[in-house]
C-alpha cells in the first residue's frame, strides 16, 4: 500500500473531448428538429419568412419560455409547479386592479412581481416546510390562484391599462427586436449561467438526483427548492406583465393551460421529467421548435382546440421517448 | 416428541449440504451444511455477516445458491423462486415482518392462497372463520377483520404465525423475531414456538441473544466468516463455548501497526438523547484517536452518529468541540464546525451516482473551490486528483459516473469528499461494507495515516476485527445506551459480544 501512495497513478480529468459526447447528446437532435420545423414552416407559408411575422413568431414562446427557464431548474431538482398560469391569472388581475384604482405604469410590475413572489413563496412553503409533494401542491394552488382571479372578476375583464403600457407586450426594442425576445434572451443567458456556471446550480442538479445525499453533504435542500419556487413564481409574475400588455387586458381565462405547455416546453429541451439532469439550451431550443410549431399550425389556419390536441400529444411523446429508448438500448445490450 | 414421529426424526425436515454462495467481491457462504429436524428449534448463531441471513434468502428461494444441495424430507430439491420454496413448506418470519398494512389479518393470513367460492369469489367468511381458528390456536384473539396496521408489532408476529400455519408450512424460520419485542411479548412468543414444535414443524432460530437460545432451542449451528464452524445439542454447551465459536478465528486481515498517542479532547458529548433511538449518550473523542462504536444491528449507533451530524435533531445533550460549547443543528453547520460523515448506506445517503467523481468529491467543498458563488473547474478537478489519488482511487477519469465503480471505490470517492473538507472528526459509519478486501486494507491504512496526522476518528463498525483490529477505545451501545467501554489493551472479542448482547460473565 505504501508504494502505491508514493507513487499515485495519475487519474485523467477526462477521457476523450467533449465534442463526440455534444454531437450525440439531445441537444444536437433538437437543433435538426428546430431546422426542419424552419424549413417546413417556410413552405408551408409564403408569409413565415417576412420579419415582421417571424416576429410575430416569437411570441409564441417568449412569455411561456421565461417561465421555463425557472420551471427546468424546478423540475431537474425534483420537484414542479402547475400553479404558473394561475400565478399569471392572479397577477394579471391585481394589475388590473391596481391600474383601474388609477397607479401608473412602475407601481402594475411592481404588483405583478410581488404576486408572483408571493404565490411562489406559498407553493415553497407548502412543499417544503409541510413536506407536501409538489405536484399536489401546486395542484391546488392552480386551482385556488386562478379561482381567486374569477371571484375578483367573474365575467367581467379589466381592459382599461395606461397607455405606454402595451410597449412591455409589443414594444420594438431595435428594427424587429422585440422587448419580449430581449427579455428572453437575458433571461436564457442568466438561467444558464446560474444552472450550468455556479454552486446553486449544482447544488439543483445534486438535489435532483439524490436529495438525501445531497442532505448529507450539507446542503440546504429545503432552502434551495424554496428559492427556486420563488423564482418560477416571480417569473410568472414577469410573464403575467408581458402577456397582459401584449393583450391589454385581464380577463380570468388568461393564460388557461400555459402550465402544460410550459412542461411540454421544458421536457422537450432535455430535461428530465424525474429530475436530476436538463440544459437551459436544450429548453430555448425545445421553447423555439414549441413556437415554431404552433405559429406553423396558426400560419395553417389550424383551430385551437387542435393545437391542446398536439401539446398533450407531444407531451406524452417527450416524456416517454426518453424512458422507451433507454428501455430499447438495454434490452439490445442484454 | 422424538418418539411420536420417528420417521421425522430419521430423515431431517430440511437438509443443506455444502452449499455456496458469492456476491461480486465476497463470498458469502462457503459449503455450508445445516439439518432442521421436525418437532425442533436449532438456533443459528453467528457474528453480522457470518452468513446468516443469506443463507435465510436460499432458503426462502430469494437467492440460487451457487452449489451444494437442498432436500426437503429427503427429496432433492430447488427453490428456484420464493413461491416454490413456500410451496415446499418453508416459510420465514422475519426481523420486519413482511405483512401488508393496507390488508385485512386474514387477507394477510391467506394472501395467495385465500379460499374460493364455487363461483371462483374470494369467500371472506371462510376465510375469517379460518383466520379466526388459526389464531386462537395459537392464542390470540386477533379480530381478522381488522387491517394490519392496527396492530402492534408482536401481533402481527401472531399474524406472521398464522400465516405460516395456514400454508401447513413445515419449516418456520425466524430471523431475529424478538428484536422489536418487549418482555412480555417475548414470552408469549416462547409459548408461540412450543406450539409450533407441538404441530411437528422444523424451526429455525436466529437470534444475537443467547438467553433466548438457551430458552427455547434443542440444537445449535454455528456459522462464521460463511462457513459452518460447529453443531451440536444445546444441552451439551454453554455460552461460553458458543461465543468462542462465533468469534475465535484467526484474525487473518492485517490491520495497519500504530502508535496510539491520544492528545486533548476534541470532542465532548453527553447525555445525548432522543425520543426512541437512543438515550443518555456520553463520551470524549480525543484528538488522534480511533473510538470504535460496536454493537448490534439496531443498537442506535447510526441514529446517534446522525444526530451529532445535525440530520435528527437530539431532544436533550449537549456537546463540546474544542472545549467551546457547539450547537449542531444542520450537516451544513455540523461541516463547518469540522465533522463530517461517512454514512453507511453508500448509495443513498453518500453518493450521487449519476454525477461524476470530481462533482461527488467537491460538493461539500464548493465554496472553496468556487469564487463568488462560481465553479470553477480547474480547481474542481485540483482537489478531486489530491483527495482521489491519495485514497489510491482506481478510476478511467474523474469524470466518470460515481455509479459505474465498484463498491470499494465509490467508498473511496465518498471518504475523499469528505477529507476534502479538512474536517477535524470524521465519523465512519460501517466504513468496509460491501468493500472488496483489497480496498478494505487500503480504507484501514488511510485511517491511521488520518489519525496519525491529528485527525479524530470515530468508527461504527458490526466486524468485530475491524473493531480490534483499528480502535484506541471501543464504546459498545446496546439498546440505544452505552453499555461498556473499553481501552485498547482490554479490548477482547467475548467481551465485546458479551456486553453488546447482555450476556452475564459467568453464563
Amino acid at each position: 500500500m505504501s508504494e502505491t501512495a508514493a507513487n499515485p497513478r495519475r487519474i485523467p480529468d477526462r477521457l476523450s473531448g467533449r465534442g463526440m459526447a455534444a454531437l450525440q447528446s439531445w441537444e444536437s437532435l433538437l437543433v435538426v428538429v428546430a431546422i426542419a420545423v424552419f424549413v417546413a414552416n417556410t413552405l408551408a407559408s409564403p408569409y413565415f419568412l417576412d420579419p415582421y411575422s417571424l416576429s410575430d413568431a416569437t411570441y409564441n414562446f417568449t412569455e411561456r419560455a421565461m417561465i421555463g427557464f425557472a420551471m427546468a431548474l424546478l423540475i431537474i431538482s425534483g420537484e414542479i409547479d402547475l400553479s404558473v398560469a394561475s400565478i399569471i391569472a392572479l397577477a394579471s388581475t391585481a394589475m388590473g386592479a391596481a391600474a383601474a384604482a388609477g397607479f401608473g405604469i412602475p407601481v402594475l410590475v411592481v404588483v405583478a412581481l410581488v404576486v408572483g413572489l408571493v404565490c411562489g413563496a406559498f407553493n415553497g412553503f407548502l412543499v417544503t416546510r409541510l413536506g407536501l409533494p409538489s405536484i399536489v401542491v401546486t395542484i391546488g394552488t392552480l386551482s385556488l390562484f386562478r379561482g381567486i382571479a374569477f371571484i375578483v372578476l367573474g365575467d367581467q375583464a379589466y381592459t382599461s391599462y395606461p397607455s405606454g403600457f402595451s410597449w412591455f407586450g409589443m414594444g420594438y426594442v431595435f428594427w424587429v427586436v422585440t422587448f419580449e425576445l430581449v427579455l428572453f434572451v437575458v433571461f436564457a443567458v442568466i438561467y444558464g449561467i446560474v444552472l450550468h456556471k455556479t454552486n446553486f446550480g449544482r447544488q439543483v442538479t445534486v438535489i435532483g438526483n439524490n436529495p438525501t445525499a445531497a442532505l448529507f453533504s450539507g446542503i440546504r435542500v429545503a432552502r434551495v427548492k424554496f428559492i427556486l419556487f420563488l423564482l418560477t413564481g416571480v417569473m410568472s409574475g414577469i410573464a403575467a406583465v408581458c402577456l397582459t400588455a401584449r393583450l391589454g387586458s385581464t380577463r380570468p381565462s388568461i393564460a388557461l393551460g400555459w402550465e402544460l405547455e410550459v412542461v411540454t416546453m421544458v421536457v422537450l429541451g432535455g430535461v428530465n421529467i424525474l429530475g436530476g439532469s436538463g440544459t437551459i439550451p436544450g429548453v430555448v431550443l425545445g421553447a423555439m421548435i414549441m413556437g415554431m410549431v404552433t405559429f406553423g399550425l396558426g400560419l395553417l389556419n389550424v383551430p385551437g382546440t387542435v393545437m391542446s390536441i398536439f401539446t398533450g400529444i407531444l407531451l406524452i411523446a417527450v416524456i416517454a421517448l426518453p424512458i422507451v429508448w433507454r428501455r430499447v438500448r438495454t434490452r439490445m445490450r442484454t | 416428541m422424538l418418539h411420536d414421529s420417528s420417521i421425522a426424526a430419521s430423515v431431517p425436515a430440511i437438509a443443506l449440504s455444502g452449499v455456496s454462495k458469492s456476491f461480486p467481491g465476497v463470498k458469502a457462504l462457503n459449503a455450508v451444511a445445516l439439518t432442521l429436524h421436525a418437532g425442533e428449534v436449532t438456533a443459528l448463531v453467528g457474528e453480522n455477516g457470518a452468513g446468516k441471513s443469506t443463507l435465510v434468502k436460499i432458503l426462502t428461494g430469494i437467492h440460487q445458491p451457487d452449489a451444494g444441495e437442498i432436500t426437503v424430507r429427503g427429496e432433492p430439491m430447488r427453490f428456484a423462486t420464493p413461491q416454490a420454496a413456500a410451496e415446499a413448506g418453508v416459510t420465514a418470519i422475519h426481523q420486519e415482518t413482511v405483512l401488508f398494512d393496507e390488508l385485512s389479518v386474514a387477507e394477510n393470513v391467506f394472501l395467495g392462497h385465500a379460499p374460493r367460492t364455487r363461483f371462483g369469489f374470494v369467500d371472506w367468511a371462510t376465510m375469517e372463520r379460518r383466520a379466526r381458528d388459526l389464531l386462537k390456536g395459537i392464542g390470540a384473539s386477533i379480530d381478522p377483520r381488522l387491517p394490519l396496521k392496527d396492530l402492534g408489532i408482536a401481533n402481527q408476529h401472531l399474524v406472521a404465525v398464522a400465516r405460516a400455519l395456514s400454508t401447513d408450512a413445515q419449516v418456520v424460520i425466524m430471523d431475529e423475531p424478538t428484536a422489536a419485542l418487549s418482555q412480555k411479548e417475548i414470552e408469549e412468543l416462547y409459548t408461540l414456538v412450543e406450539t409450533l414444535k407441538e404441530n411437528g414443524k422444523a424451526i429455525l432460530f436466529i437470534s444475537h441473544k443467547f438467553d433466548e437460545i438457551f430458552r427455547i432451542a434443542d440444537r445449535y449451528t454455528v456459522f462464521r466468516d460463511g462457513e459452518m464452524v460447529a453443531e451440536g445439542r444445546i444441552a451439551e454447551t454453554d455460552s461460553n463455548a458458543l461465543v468462542r465459536l462465533m468469534v475465535g478465528r484467526a484474525v487473518d486481515t492485517i490491520f495497519p501497526e500504530r502508535e496510539t498517542k491520544a492528545g486533548e479532547p476534541v470532542l465532548t458529548v453527553s447525555g445525548y438523547s432522543h425520543p426512541t433511538e437512543f438515550a443518555d449518550i456520553g463520551f470524549e473523542l480525543r484528538r488522534g484517536e480511533i473510538l470504535g462504536f460496536y454493537g448490534l444491528v439496531g443498537a442506535g449507533r447510526s441514529e446517534f452518529m446522525q444526530a451529532l451530524f445535525g440530520i435528527t435533531k437530539p431532544s436533550k445533550g449537549a456537546i463540546r468541540i474544542d472545549s467551546e460549547v457547539a450547537v449542531i443543528r444542520s450537516p451544513a453547520e455540523a461541516i463547518e464546525k469540522g465533522i463530517v460523515y461517512v454514512p453507511e448506506e453508500r448509495g443513498r445517503q453518500g453518493a450521487v451516482g449519476p454525477l461524476p467523481i470530481f462533482q461527488n468529491i467537491t460538493l461539500p467543498s464548493l465554496t472553496r473551490t468556487s469564487r463568488r458563488g462560481f465553479l470553477r473547474l480547474a480547481e474542481e478537478f485540483a482537489l478531486a486528483r489530491q483527495y482521489g489519488e491519495r485514497l489510491d482511487l482506481r478510476a478511467a477519469s474523474l469524470d466518470q459516473p460515481v455509479g459505474n465503480l465498484s463498491g470499494g471505490n465509490q467508498q473511496k470517492v465518498v471518504i475523499a469528499k469528505w477529507l476534502a473538507t479538512q474536517p477535524k472528526i470524521i465519523i465512519l459509519d460501517e466504513p468496509t461494507k460491501g468493500v472488496d478486501i483489497g480496498s478494505k486494507a487500503a480504507v484501514h491504512a488511510f485511517m491511521s495515516e488520518l489519525v496519525e496526522q491529528g485527525l479524530s476518528i470515530i468508527m461504527v463498525s458490526s466486524e468485530i476485527p475491524e473493531i480490534m483490529g483499528m480502535s484506541d477505545r471501543v464504546i459498545v451501545m446496546r439498546e440505544g445506551r452505552i453499555a461498556a467501554t473499553y481501552e485498547r489493551e482490554a479490548i477482547t472479542a467475548e467481551k465485546l459480544v458479551r456486553a453488546a448482547a447482555a450476556i452475564g460473565e459467568a453464563a
